[in-house]
């Protein structure tokens, strides 16, 4: 479980995220939504350690996470899928693996093995460069590479973005399908709020950086007032 | 066929030789530096040389050549990760003059430094392996048991950095904080970690230059032991490419081999005109390196 309280960023003068408080429950998809420019990017980042805020503090269970290094947390088992995917482009898809596998606690060919399995796609072209891939072969390899940690947090930043339609149904049926058997608490961060809102339990809506909605995923889709204003889901 | 071996042409593809496997070392230790830190590691003959001056100072104690040339490794690695840790890591993000101009300050105060405790007057090394050539039919055939210590050496160095790079954990974590550092991070490799250890590693690269070099009975042990040698390794990098290891190792050679024909028939005197003049064409042809893949890097 990840717990955010208070939590305050702010780049120079501009205020990233104001007093943001957040749960994402064990073993339950909590989605992040809101515009471009509300900070969704932000909170993942501070909660992986990229960011330092400026008050407030990131736990995972009972463990504060505040002031550590992206390395140290990662070590602890949160997995973050950066905006843009983050796949070493010059790697092969076996290489990107076996980096996500250097904090792993299972032996390498195991962990390979299981990814192989869950993303057969993966194992087909584990030797070729990772700049072959599609989009959402890059996506799966990403998620692939973080899973491969055996992490207990997963951390998705916009993983829909540039995928056709019928790409992110498939993705966010592998995501439920994760969270499902694995026991992971995903926090999915999405500009894609439909898509989001069909796979998570709850949903936290940001506008510039402060929090306006924090309710199950159901009754965030179900408010017209959100949907309109902050969600740009016009029927 | 003994004519053959003991030819002019033999004698120079020898030398030459030699030499490329020299300068092909010093680029390949401005590549480890640029890879990991984008850093153009103006001090890459300096910090070495003065490694070398701590090592194989302690021959004077009698202490045996072997171990001299292991204390010389562990102090190019300490070397190496103090420069980075303290010189460089406050320069990473600020503008690429920055750690240009501080590597050549850096380079200066070395040679000043070892200048004023081992006075500039050259130490000579004993080399391992004779120097005098081979003969065959009473004549040189352009190779001694020396140079072929230092073919030998500069392959066996390069063959296990590749192997480090290409084939470990290690290497992977290496390679992948130097191309993609946040991405690293996230993933839990300790990039600041990583980029000490590619400084070190350069280091202890350039050490075993700078001892082959020193070794040599001409030049000896002095402060600016590898500044024309830095100047040659330079242009092999640039040409065959900062971001490839391989490519500089093998420009490294092939300019040996045409340096040393240049010197044996035009003059010695061209031959650093000639290197300048396959630099700048070289670079207006293929800015990035002739063996550099071209950058297709996507976010």
């Amino acid at each position: 479980m990840i717990t955010v309280e208070g939590l305050t960023v702010t780049f120079g003068a501009v205020n990233a995220l104001r007093d943001v408080s957040l749960r994402a429950e064990t073993g339950k998809i909590t989605a992040v939504l809101g515009a471009n420019g509300a900070g969704k990017t932000t909170l993942l980042r501070t909660i992986s350690g990229l960011v330092a805020p400026q008050s407030g503090t990131v736990s995972l269970d009972e463990r504060v996470l505040t002031r550590r290094k992206p390395e140290e947390i990662a070590r602890l088992g949160v997995g973050h899928v950066p905006e843009g995917r983050g796949v070493i482009a010059e790697f092969t898809v076996e290489e990107n693996l076996r980096l996500g596998a250097i904090v792993a606690k299972v032996p390498l060919e195991e962990g390979l093995a299981q990814q192989y399995e869950a993303f057969p796609v993966l194992g087909e072209r584990r030797k070729q460069h990772a700049a072959k891939l599609s989009g959402g072969e890059r996506q799966m390899l990403a998620m692939a590479r973080a899973l491969i940690a055996r992490p207990s947090v997963l951390l998705l930043d916009e993983p829909s973005l540039g995928l056709a339609p019928l790409v992110t149904a498939q993705l966010m049926a592998t995501i439920a399908e994760l969270c499902a058997t694995k026991d992971l608490t995903v926090v999915l961060v999405e500009q894609n709020a439909s898509s989001a809102l069909r796979i998570a339990h709850h949903a936290v809506v940001l506008n510039v950086g402060r929090v306006v909605a924090d309710a199950p995923a159901p009754q965030v889709a179900a408010d017209e007032r959100l949907r309109q204003y902050y969600l740009g889901m016009v029927e | 066929m003994d004519s053959f071996l003991t030819s002019r042409i033999v004698s120079d593809i020898l030398g030459g030789l030699t030499n490329g496997a020299i300068y092909g070392l010093v680029a390949l230790s401005l590549v480890l530096v640029w890879r990991a830190t984008r850093v153009l590691n103006f001090a890459q003959g300096a910090m070495p040389m003065f490694a070398t001056y701590l090592g194989m100072g302690l021959l004077s104690y009698h202490w045996p050549y072997w171990v001299c040339v292991g204390v010389s490794l562990v102090a190019a690695f300490a070397i190496g990760a103090l420069t980075e840790r303290v010189l460089v890591r406050p320069l990473y993000g600020k503008p690429e003059i920055n750690p240009i101009v501080v590597m050549v300050g850096y380079l200066i105060i070395l040679e000043a430094f070892a200048a004023a405790i081992w006075s500039t007057t050259p130490r000579s090394l004993p080399a391992p392996f004779s120097p005098i050539d081979w003969q065959l039919g009473g004549q040189p055939v352009g190779l001694s048991p020396f140079s072929l210590f230092e073919i030998v050496t500069a392959l066996v160095v390069m063959g296990a950095i590749v192997t480090l790079f290409r084939f470990t954990r290690l290497g992977l974590q290496l390679r992948a904080s130097a191309l993609a550092p946040e991405v690293s991070r996230l993933l839990g490799v300790r990039v600041g970690r990583m980029l000490t250890l590619g400084w070190m590693l350069s280091t202890a690269v350039g050490a075993v230059t700078a001892i082959l070099v020193a070794s040599n009975f001409f030049t000896g042990l002095t402060p600016q032991l590898m500044d024309g040698i830095f100047a040659f390794g330079f242009i092999a990098a640039a040409v065959g490419g900062l971001d490839s290891p391989v490519g500089a190792v093998t420009s490294g050679i092939v300019l040996g081999v045409i340096l040393q024909f240049v010197g044996d028939y035009l003059n010695s005197n061209a031959i650093i005109l000639v290197a300048l003049v396959i630099l700048i064409v070289s670079l207006m042809v293929r800015p990035s390196g002739l063996l550099t893949r071209s950058a297709t890097r996507r976010v």
